[in-house]
């Protein structure tokens, strides 16, 4: 099977789908002849033209909006956002426009808008988002985040391919640090399934996206000192695999919440929700998250890495619900 | 704008007097839906606000009456000309602003919010009604025509506007993106002087409302929106070139909004002098005159059609009136794929004048 990397899933999955299903077209600003700002869609222009890949003016409510018009002609739009940070400038077409289409009149959006998230490469204040909680509120959006290259391929193509407006989050430190086996087969990882990343008996931490990978070299250092931690992947933040997460703290009566915008209001709470609703009796601690500070993400090494959630400060948090 | 050899010098001096007669009855008709919305209202069966076009009828049905049928058009509340002219039936204007169950938005959504997506092949226009964001449409207009577009197809988009929701930056990404990608998009940018209670001196510092256009590099011209065939030469014009591929354009019409935001707004901020000079201007009675000095009507067809759009409203009204409210069992169907419940798609009928020649 080939290895690739997560940002040469994407391009694949992209590809694939335009291959496909000639409906399916590309719209963002630079993602043309210049291949993207991460040449996510490198090559596309010259295997599709200008028709399908189309660099846009800088105008994000332009590019939601006619993608939004476009959807109801019959057209699969996937939008590509600069940097997810200006999912801001077109947060009124997709929380007012593309998802109460359908709920008002029946008029569905099938559209994907894309676009790298996260921090750890000292991107700064506007270059390092994670907005998953800005849309989570919003019901009549979907929303993913991959962590490997192969859920990356899989879940954008479940989104192209989904009915209603998905929101795809990548994660830019991903990029092209991970890389693992990505089949050529048309294969899709369907929305709203979590996947366990590491089998324990003793805590689950729940996450997504970078912060898989900051769980598991936690699980790692925690199971020398004898803690076994089962990692959940949650894949899609919207819908939520619900059924996931309480079996898993149900089997390890420990949650941690490890996510990686700011703490407060992020989807941490609404997990410590539906698990305190849902699971209580089964607990013997509190649910417990780590994530982002409460600041914006500043630009310094130093301090994005104090801003960051880390591993050491998921090992800490760990062993205090272990030991609880 | 340039006119070809080949077209009269004004598109409407090709309309046939059925045609003349069709324009006066989509009028005539989307003002008297108003008039019984307004008894409604007074009754409290009409849920929420009540938003007149009272002035506006006539650019109203003018510019639509350029489009084919099967072309897309996106309205404002003030544009209930474009709905009737579009061939869409009255009960669905009623059942909407009653939060009828049996309503386009089955309920959900206000006034005239209302999407007809035609099937594969029919002869009918794609409706997308408006969402409170005012600007939005235009990029949502573009995408329609851009779309279609795609797959080999030429519809004309056609998106009204107020002198307000031109100052969003809605408006202005969708005019340039259109521009740019020359997609066949005809604005109607409707100075009807207030934005809710603002003047257009704090909403422009241009005093022509066109000239929104300009910096898009998109051609535009202003017209008398109380002419009803002033306004149809300008948009037949626009549409025209815009279907042969020669891009985007705006119109903007001149005209005055007659009554408050909303029927809660008494509108004193607007000077009784100023109401009074427009009102000597509405779009209905001068449309008249016209027909029947151009000789397309005797003074007999007009009151037949009064009499017969006013009777219609009120039928309609009524039919609505003893629909069902929505199930509270629904209120959570339909919010993603797979249990839909709300469907995109109004009731369309033709004019009474329709078999004789029609708009399309």
């Amino acid at each position: 099977m080939p290895v690739i990397t997560y940002l040469e899933a994407i391009h694949k999955a992209l590809d694939e789908e335009m291959g496909r299903d000639e409906r399916v077209f590309l719209m963002g600003e630079d993602i043309g002849a210049y291949g993207g700002a991460f040449k996510v869609t490198e090559g596309l222009i010259d295997k599709y033209g200008e028709q399908r890949v189309i660099d846009t003016p800088i105008s994000e409510i332009a590019i939601v909006g006619s993608a939004i018009g476009a959807s109801y002609m019959g057209m699969r739009p996937v939008c590509e956002i600069q940097f997810i940070d200006f999912i801001a400038c077109c947060f009124d077409m997709l929380t007012n426009f593309a998802a109460k289409s359908r709920y008002r009149n029946g008029a569905g959006v099938p559209i994907v808008v894309r676009g790298p998230c996260g921090g750890g490469v000292g991107g700064g204040p506007f270059h390092s988002l994670n907005p998953e909680a800005f849309f989570l509120n919003t019901p009549g959006l979907k929303m993913v985040e991959p962590s490997t290259a192969y859920d990356a391929k899989g879940l954008l193509k479940a989104a192209i391919r989904d009915d209603d407006p998905v929101l795809y989050f990548e994660h830019k430190f991903l990029y092209r640090r991970i890389k693992d086996d990505v089949p050529d087969d048309d294969y899709i990882v369907p929305l709203g399934k979590a996947a366990i990343r590491r089998e324990g008996s003793d805590l689950t931490i729940v996450t997504f996206g970078a912060m898989v990978y900051t769980a598991l070299d936690a699980a790692a250092k925690l199971a020398e000192a004898g803690v076994e931690t089962e990692v959940i992947d949650l894949r899609s933040l919207a819908p939520l695999d619900r059924e996931a997460i309480l079996t898993s703290v149900e089997k390890t009566s420990r949650a941690l919440l490890l996510y990686e915008a700011s703490r407060t209001g992020g989807i941490g709470g609404e997990l410590a929700a539906i698990i305190a609703e849902e699971a209580f009796e089964y607990l013997d601690a509190p649910v417990t998250r780590v994530a982002s500070l409460d600041s914006p993400v500043p630009y310094a090494p130093p301090l994005e890495a104090a801003f960051l959630p880390s591993v050491d400060k998921v090992v800490a948090a760990a062993k205090n619900l272990v030991e609880y | 704008m340039a006119t070809t050899s080949k077209q009269p010098a004004k598109p409407s001096e090709a309309l046939s007097s059925n045609q003349l007669l069709e324009m006066y009855y989509f009028a005539r008709l989307a003002r008297d839906i108003e008039e019984r919305l307004v008894i409604l209202f007074r009754q409290s069966k009409v849920i929420g606000g009540l938003y007149r076009s009272l002035g506006q009828e006539g650019e109203s049905v003018a510019t639509a009456y350029a489009l084919q049928r099967t072309d897309a058009v996106l309205p404002l509340i003030r544009n209930m000309g474009v709905l009737t002219t579009m061939g869409v039936r009255p009960l669905e204007i009623f059942r909407q602003y009653m939060a009828k169950g049996t309503s386009n938005s089955r309920g959900r959504d206000l006034n005239i919010h209302v999407v007809h997506l035609p099937a594969d092949g029919a002869q009918e226009p794609v409706i997308v009604g408006p969402i409170s964001m005012l600007g939005d449409s235009i990029p949502v207009a573009a995408g329609i025509a851009m779309g279609a577009r795609m797959q080999g197809k030429t519809i004309v988009s056609m998106a009204w506007i107020g002198d307000g929701a031109t100052s969003t930056g809605a408006f202005a990404e969708g005019m340039n993106f259109a521009a740019v990608q020359k997609i066949p998009l005809v604005v109607v940018a409707e100075d009807n002087k207030f934005a809710y209670s603002t003047p257009i001196s704090k909403q422009m510092a241009i005093t022509r409302i066109d000239d929104r256009a300009a910096s898009f590099g998109m051609p535009h011209e202003l017209v008398d929106g109380n002419d009803v065939l002033a306004v149809y030469d300008v948009a037949k014009q626009m549409v025209d070139r815009a279907r042969v591929g020669e891009g985007p354009s705006l119109i903007g019409v001149d005209t005055m909004r007659m009554q408050g935001h909303a029927q809660h707004d008494d509108a004193r901020y607007v000077p009784k002098e100023v109401l009074e000079q427009w009102a000597a201007r509405d779009p209905l009675p001068r449309f008249r005159k016209v027909l029947l000095e151009r000789g397309a009507a005797k003074l007999s067809d007009l009151d037949d059609i009064d009499t017969m759009t006013k009777d219609y409203a009120a039928r309609e009204a009524d039919l609505a009136v003893e629909e069902p409210m929505p199930d509270p069992g629904t209120v959570a169907r339909g919010v993603y794929a797979g249990d839909d419940f709300a469907r995109p798609q109004l009731e369309l009928v033709k004019s009474p004048f329709a078999q004789r020649g029609s708009s399309a």
